[in-house]
């Protein structure tokens, strides 16, 4: 690349007061904002830090026809956040580009042109709001300055339009088109010779379009996806077609680490349709993102592989599975909880817990369950592999690119050079599909089948089964309160398998980035803090579901906040500002937490100011404190995670026969800046009902190392039915901070929030999840 | 041999006769807009219509499937499904956008059928069509918007 990195200078400067002088626009002032002027070798946080880093290279993502067309390439995973119109809509604005005229392209898997790729922890617009417009703005020079020679006048003559560049004393135009391949060959500008446009020039950031409470907006920029989703036309991991394709299931062993001891194949043979068994070796324990081993049934279509399957004899050797055989969810749970009455590692620390619960005029004290979940994406795992003259080509619907050519390289055994991954459309993610064990399977079978393509489709019951878990949980907590009903203590034990479980021995402890989702970070102001992590060993896959492990922490510390209210008699939403205290920033290190979502804690510090304020808002909004009669209440919860501020409201009612109507939900968000806020609000929308469901209905049991739902008449998510009858999304106005997440932050505080309104409207305190039938 | 008539085209296909609808069509004939969920008729992606009426071709045999099959792939020709198409794009249903063209398949045999349901009635008929992203208050709103109120009422 050509650009300069002489913005060193500014590494000291203020950083947060440079962001927020922003909006002035001046070069000094950009500069200061792109990662600080450090290269991505040096970064420690943000986008620089991630593998791959950041990349701002025009000519790496935007290409102009000379015809007109701007094609801009998107670097992430598309599973339904909407950031191939997000991210795309960014450049186009700061380039000027017409949005008829913009066509995207899905940048193949390669970090080492595209930057990271890896579309996980909320990160894609926090990343890549700033490279992408950096990019577009220097196209835009570039399309000037081409202008400019042609026109042999001086650049600061021209100004680029919308898809044309003026000559603005003669009023002269060209069109992007006509000039795009003189500026392509012009060189790159340097990143300080670039002006952002001011935000009065934006035409699409930041403004709202589409649906808002009810009132239809401007629907620019279209979604660049809607009509090929609506016509049947978009091509999802499912829909890839190639020639003389082989189809292709596999029966997997029902127990963590168990292998095949025998199959008899013989029925399986005589199915119409299927080619050829053949048997996967596992990788035992952790098995990271490879293959469970099994046997697979290879056939002319999908039904002929899954009836092959059915006809298979097989038998399962759990032996190598160890004490995985043994799972069984009650027993754990009561294992759990049984732990969780003694103390555990401590990660934080203040004050002298002990003797403050000792001299409480009131303890309070709870337990909450949280169980394991199966993210199911409606798209099933699924993938296409082709292997031919020692290369491979995948088609394949992965959050992320380069653990998956990984994946690929190292199951057949070649350099990563040599395997390309072509990235479809994912028919949802939520963090299933950043596991690219699907792909990796689907190439260990390609490689019997050389030029063949082999379609590998899990089935939904393969997809409960062998599901990277959502980790289960137990919370114990434990407060005391003085003669006023306020917090003098709170102790905390938190118990889940870890993730780093699936990578190494079992550490049987939370790892760093799983404490500092919401366990560590806990932001109340009480005296006394101690918070533990007790041991709780891994007997299952256990891997990312959105939000991860936010979702227990905020179900735990937001449902105990209510109970602590309850048990002073305090009004909710009074009594946890109480317990936030004023506004004010905590750095995470102070909180015992090094993780920050890997954002700088200068930037992104634990702002109890925006905390209240979403709560504020929501609560407004809501009407907290109106009557709402009998049978019928409100119910609050907050969370602070991937650097963005949720607070949510449910209006709910809950009849004699136990059955809950949930009359609203009002959202408050602060996630700083909004690039695209109509697919913000689509995400708390669908984070509202997905969230509802964890509250009601979604758990994933096991009996002796077996789970034991299949399909979605046993694993069950939400309908129609269950939705909120008004959802109403409020997005805080706040252009100053630091750009937060958007994809995930919305979930952790649902069921929470659920819960309390059904305490608020029954009195039946619900500390188990799912309800179920609690309630009836 | 088989026959089936999908979107006014012929099809002979040499598969059993049990072979469900949903994988003749995706793999056999290769139209990918009908897509797969769960097998086992709880989802909605699949939905097609046989003669007019919103089937689970997960779970239909294709010996069963006698009649004209449309797919959401022919819904651009039908004017009751282009308007659900037009108001899924005006108030932005889609998140991933897998399971929308079982959603407006759903919604456009339910729209043929009754031309301007009540709320109870759009939630009773599109409760058998999932979504994990969570887009049931886009959708219901969507066939509001769709549903022709005015020269039904």
């Amino acid at each position: 690349m050509s650009q300069s990195d002489d913005t060193l200078l500014l590494a000291n400067v203020s950083r947060r007061g440079l962001l927020k002088g922003l909006a002035g626009g001046s070069a000094l002032l950009l500069a200061a904002r792109w990662d600080l002027g450090l290269a991505n070798e040096q970064a420690q946080f943000g986008a620089g830090a991630m593998p791959g880093g950041w990349v701002d290279d025009p000519n790496v993502f935007i290409h102009i026809d000379s015809d007109g067309l701007v094609t801009i390439v998107n670097n992430r995973a598309e599973m339904g956040q909407g950031i191939r119109t997000s991210l795309v809509l960014v450049a186009a604005d700061e380039l000027g580009a017409d949005w008829d005229q913009v066509r995207v392209e899905q940048a193949q898997g390669n970090q080492d042109k595209y930057g990271n790729q890896n579309t996980d922890g909320s990160r894609s617009m926090r990343h890549w709001y700033d490279p992408m417009r950096r990019a577009a703005a220097a196209a835009r020079l570039m399309l000037e300055q081409a202008a400019a020679n042609q026109w042999d006048v001086p650049v600061h003559e021209v100004r680029a339009g919308i898809h044309k560049v003026v000559h603005q004393p003669s009023g002269k135009e060209l069109g992007f088109g006509e000039l795009a391949k003189a500026a392509r060959e012009l060189e790159v500008p340097g990143r300080n010779d670039l002006v952002l446009k001011s935000d009065s020039e934006l035409r699409f950031i930041g403004k709202e379009s589409g649906l808002i409470n009810g009132e239809l907006k401007s629907a620019y920029p279209k979604a660049i996806d809607g009509e090929d989703i609506v016509t049947g036309k978009a091509i999802f991991g499912a829909d890839i077609d190639l020639e003389n394709t082989l189809y292709a299931v596999v029966a997997r062993p029902p127990v963590y680490g168990a292998k095949v001891k025998s199959v008899d194949d013989s029925e399986a043979l005589k199915v119409f349709g299927v080619k050829k068994i053949i048997r996967i070796e596992g990788t035992g324990q952790p098995a990271a993102f490879s293959p469970l081993g099994g046997v697979a049934v290879v056939a002319t279509n999908t039904w002929a592989a899954m009836e092959g399957r059915k006809a298979l004899k097989i038998e399962w050797d759990n032996g190598p599975a160890g004490d995985n055989a043994d799972y069984t969810s009650e027993t754990y749970r009561e294992a759990l909880e049984k732990a969780a009455q003694s103390p555990g590692k401590v990660v934080r620390q203040s004050g002298d817990v002990e003797s403050a619960l000792e001299e409480a005029s009131t303890r309070v004290s709870a337990t909450y369950y949280m169980p394991h979940m199966a993210q199911t994406p409606m798209e099933p795992p699924v993938a296409v592999v082709r292997v031919k003259d020692g290369k491979a080509e995948a088609w394949a619907p992965v959050q992320n690119p380069r653990a998956t050519r990984e994946g690929i390289a190292g199951i057949l055994e070649m350099d990563l050079e040599n395997v390309t991954l072509h990235q479809t459309l994912l028919g949802g993610g939520f963090g299933r599909k950043s596991k690219p064990d699907f792909v990796t399977e689907a190439a260990r079978l390609a490689k019997e089948f050389e030029g063949q393509p082999i379609k590998l489709q899990w089935s939904r019951e393969d997809d409960i089964h062998h599901a990277y878990f959502h980790a289960v949980s137990v919370d114990h907590l434990e407060a005391g309160l003085d003669g006023e009903g306020k917090a003098t203590s709170w102790r905390h034990r938190t118990l889940s398998p870890s993730i780093g479980s699936l990578f190494a021995p079992d550490p049987k402890h939370k790892g760093e980035f799983e404490l500092g989702m919401g366990f560590n970070t806990m932001p109340f102001s009480i005296p006394a803090i101690r918070l533990e992590n007790p041991p709780a060993p891994a007997h299952v896959r256990i891997g990312w579901f959105r939000s991860v492990y936010n979702l227990p922490h905020a179900w735990a510390i937001q449902s105990f906040a209510h109970e602590m209210a309850v048990a002073a008699g305090k009004d909710h939403r009074d009594y946890v500002l109480d317990l936030l205290g004023p506004g004010r920033e905590v750095h995470n290190l102070t909180v015992g937490d090094g993780w920050n979502y890997g954002e700088d804690p200068d930037l992104y510090p634990i702002d109890v100011a925006r905390m209240r304020r979403v709560i504020e808002r929501a609560t407004e909004e809501a009407g907290w404190g109106r009557e709402t009669g009998k049978g019928r209440g409100l119910g609050l919860a907050f969370h602070h995670s991937f650097v963005s501020y949720t607070a949510i409201v449910f209006d709910v009612e809950v009849d004699e026969e136990g059955e809950l109507t949930i009359h609203r939900a009002d959202i408050a968000f602060d996630c700083g800046p909004q690039a695209n806020p109509e697919r913000i609000r689509s995400q708390m929308e669908g984070a509202c009902v997905m969230g509802i469901g964890i509250a009601l209905q979604s758990e994933v049991t096991f009996k002796d190392g077996v789970a034991q739902q299949d399909n979605f008449d046993s694993y069950l998510i939400p309908r129609v039915p269950d939705a909120p009858k008004v959802v109403r999304v409020h997005l805080i106005d706040n252009p100053d901070d630091a750009m937060g997440g958007a994809g995930e932050p919305g979930l952790p505080p649902v069921a929470p929030a659920l819960c309390n309104a059904i305490y608020a409207a029954t009195g039946k305190r619900i500390r188990r999840l799912p309800v179920g039938n609690q309630l009836s | 041999m088989i026959n089936l008539t999908i979107n006014g085209q012929q099809h002979e296909l040499d598969v059993p006769d049990d072979m469900p609808l949903l994988w003749a069509i995706r793999d056999v004939v290769g139209m990918k807009g009908t897509k797969f969920g769960c097998g086992i008729s709880q989802c909605g992606a699949c939905t097609v219509h046989l003669d007019g009426v919103a089937t689970r071709s997960c779970v239909t045999p294709v010996s069963a499937a006698k009649g004209e099959i449309t797919t959401i792939e022919a819904m651009a020709d039908d004017p009751v499904g282009q308007k659900v198409q037009q108001a899924w794009l005006d108030l932005g249903v889609a998140q991933c956008g897998y399971c929308q063209g079982g959603q407006i398949m759903n919604a456009t045999a339910l729209l043929k059928k009754t031309p301007a349901p009540d709320t109870q009635e759009i939630v009773d008929a599109m409760a058998g069509n999932l979504c994990r992203c969570g887009t049931y208050n886009r959708i219901l709103a969507a066939i509001e918007r769709a549903a022709d109120k005015e020269t039904s009422s």
